[in-house]
């Protein structure tokens, strides 16, 4: 077991540092990040342009550039400089992770409770009125946009502000710029109040997906012979459901909401451009739209290790879970 | 079922000459005669009796007719805007079905562009990654080895990044057109394909009609293309189905976050993305183009529902 955990997290190695190459030569094909200073008019003195190309590195051969960006990122933790002089790209992400981290983990949490619950109600009783029911809204999730629903989450989140009582809802940021009573209490609350109507949107996101995945699997289970077994030995219907099917049924759902991470973020970066965040979302969008680009490299940088190192953990679990792959 | 004869056309033949001709087929004595019927004809009728897909399938053809032909019986060009006053921001009228926005442009015709551009870039999007993809999937698990691991390690690659990331990064530099944004998309989807064909191709080289194939002299691009692909069709066209529901969601989301298709041409996701301040005020500008994106993508949905159980009976335990 512990050499298949060591195997499994030394492959993620080369994934990662190949990933980063991969990312640097699609960022240096997205644009000139002086674009701005080039096609300033009256024209900019080439004295300083040149100056911000020493800056940003952009004045060395590619392959310097990258290996003097991956080393500086590895031995150092130093990201590179942005395009704003002023601004430090390790405290902007983090701060921004935390934002993200927050709505992406809250989501998960409750759409896969919900997927679980609604997957496993709907196999059991199949082709009944919840069945289909519930089935037809997971179609119907699955083909919404999200921004689309999220727009109109918030306009209603409005209107019930305007027309039922004032302040219910957050619809704008992630946190309320001022704050009478600073305690930590109410800035917890404040989260959560602003945490609402996004984390609606991002769950549905993520359950359309996977109440169909638990569907699908737990019926191929409770089709199974060992199923079958466990009940005309006379085991109660409860635990005949519980311990012997839903069990085996939920192994597959961990690796599918793993690799869905990716997915998810995209949906992330949708959600708060229409909820006003300043997060992961917003932070990417404004660096593509300036062609930031040691600020997109840290940017995907970041994800892609989290989606790696979730990648890692769903095979992991998956071995923990399932004798078969951790005995293979 | 009413079963036809299998002598029937024999029977006909024998009924239009005098000299009985030689019977090509053996006479068999059975009970029941059955007609022969094709794998994909007998999918075929599975998929015609799943009510919903068909429903989706008709919904789907009208809506292509609507977003392609529609433009051409319409009266309101796309990218003309009235210069009567009181079309400005009308609501749904018998001129203006889907009522006007604040430049006096026709709602309908804005919907019907949007369909359009938002359905030609999620079928290239599809034809893309499927064609790419296959190749992509059957080179890497036919060959396996090292060609496998090189292939498959990229894969895994491009799918650790958000794709709509990606694409931001990638689209904001260009001109935005159609073609390029389907590109971007598609290319970010062939990864996804590849998998799920080198899956089917894994389990389908182990089988006796491809050795036999090998032992007739086959070469490696034969098999690959005449025995390997054929046989993971239908996983093929379930998984090009599913990927123009997920292409049209895409697309919608980048031209959105506004890196997708721009001004002065237009798609859905440009529509509501322009019109999302005017829920409360003018909802026709924001309803119509959002339910538009909803019907496709759950028609397709759907489409490769009834596509899935139509071509892997297996995987569906009720039989149709």
């Amino acid at each position: 077991m512990f050499a298949f955990l060591i195997r499994r997290a030394l492959v993620s190695i080369p994934v990662l540092i190949a990933s980063t190459l991969l990312t640097f030569i699609m960022v240096k094909l997205s644009g000139d990040p002086l674009q701005y200073l080039k096609l300033r008019n009256p024209p900019v003195p080439r004295h300083t342009i040149l100056l911000e190309e020493h800056r940003l590195g952009l004045d060395r051969p590619w392959l310097s550039q990258y290996w003097h960006w991956i080393t500086n990122v590895l031995l150092h933790g130093n990201f590179g400089q942005a395009i704003d002089a002023t601004v430090n790209i390790r405290t902007e992400l983090s701060s921004a992770l935390l934002v993200t981290a927050r709505l992406v983990i809250l989501s998960v949490i409750i759409s896969v409770i919900l997927a679980v619950v609604t997957g496993v109600y709907s196999a059991v009783k199949q082709y009944s009125v919840t069945d289909y029911t519930t089935t037809f809204a997971g179609f119907l999730f699955l083909s919404m946009p999200v921004f689309w629903f999220a727009i109109l989450l918030k306009q209603g989140g409005i209107w019930y502000n305007e027309h039922v009582s004032r302040g219910t809802f957050f619809t704008i940021g992630e946190k309320s710029v001022f704050l009478t009573d600073n305690s930590f209490w109410s800035r917890m609350s404040d989260y959560a109040g602003h945490l609402v109507l996004p984390t609606i949107v991002l769950s549905l996101a993520g359950y359309a997906g996977w109440t169909r995945f638990t569907r699908a699997s737990m019926l191929e289970v409770l089709n199974s012979d060992y199923v079958r077994l466990a009940r005309s030995k006379g085991l109660k219907p409860r635990q005949v459901l519980i311990r012997h099917a839903l069990r085996t049924a939920l192994i597959p759902l961990t690796t599918v909401t793993a690799l869905d991470i990716a997915a998810l973020l995209g949906g992330a970066i949708v959600t708060e451009r229409v909820f006003q965040w300043h997060g992961m979302g917003n932070m990417f969008l404004t660096a593509v739209q300036n062609i930031d680009a040691n600020v997109m490299l840290a940017w995907l940088l970041v994800t892609a290790t989290i989606v790696i190192l979730f990648n890692l953990f769903a095979d992991i679990l998956y071995g923990v879970l399932d004798p078969r792959i951790r005995h293979a | 079922m009413p079963d036809v004869n299998i002598n029937a056309p024999i029977a006909a033949q024998q009924a239009g000459s005098t000299e009985p001709p030689e019977p090509r087929v053996p006479r068999v004595e059975r009970e029941f005669t059955v007609v022969e019927k094709s794998q994909w004809q007998q999918a075929g009728r599975r998929f015609v009796r799943h009510r919903i897909a068909m429903v989706s399938s008709v919904v789907f053809i009208v809506l292509l007719l609507f977003a392609f032909v529609g433009p051409y019986f319409w009266q309101f060009p796309y990218n003309k805007f009235s210069n009567n006053l009181s079309d400005l921001n009308a609501g749904p009228s018998l001129r203006h079905p889907f009522g006007t926005d604040n430049l006096g442009y026709d709602g309908l015709a804005v919907v019907m562009r949007g369909t359009q551009q938002s359905l030609k870039i999620a079928l290239s999007i599809a034809l893309l990654a499927v064609v790419v993809g296959s190749i992509w999937g059957v080179v890497s698990g036919y060959f396996l080895g090292f060609v496998d691991s090189v292939l498959m390690r990229f894969a895994d690659l491009v799918l650790t990044i958000p794709a709509l990331a990606l694409a931001a990064a990638l689209a904001h530099n260009t001109t935005g057109s159609w073609w390029v944004i389907a590109l971007v998309l598609g290319g970010l989807s062939t990864p996804y394909v590849a998998r799920v064909v080198r899956g089917t191709v894994l389990s389908l080289r182990e089988r006796e009609f491809i050795e036999a194939s090998r032992a007739l002299g086959a070469s490696n691009t034969r098999i690959m293309f005449r025995h390997l692909i054929p046989n993971a069709l239908a996983v093929i066209i379930v998984n090009a189905t599913l990927l123009v529901a997920a292409g049209i969601l895409s697309e919608t989301a980048l031209s959105y976050l506004g890196f997708g298709v721009r001004a002065p041409d237009t798609s859905l996701g440009l529509l509501i993305s322009v019109a999302q301040g005017a829920v409360d005020t003018r909802p026709w500008l924001f309803y119509f183009p959002g339910i538009f994106i909803i019907l496709i993508a759950l028609t397709v949905n759907f489409i490769g529902d009834g596509l899935r159980d139509a071509l892997d009976p297996r995987q569906t335990r009720q039989r149709r």
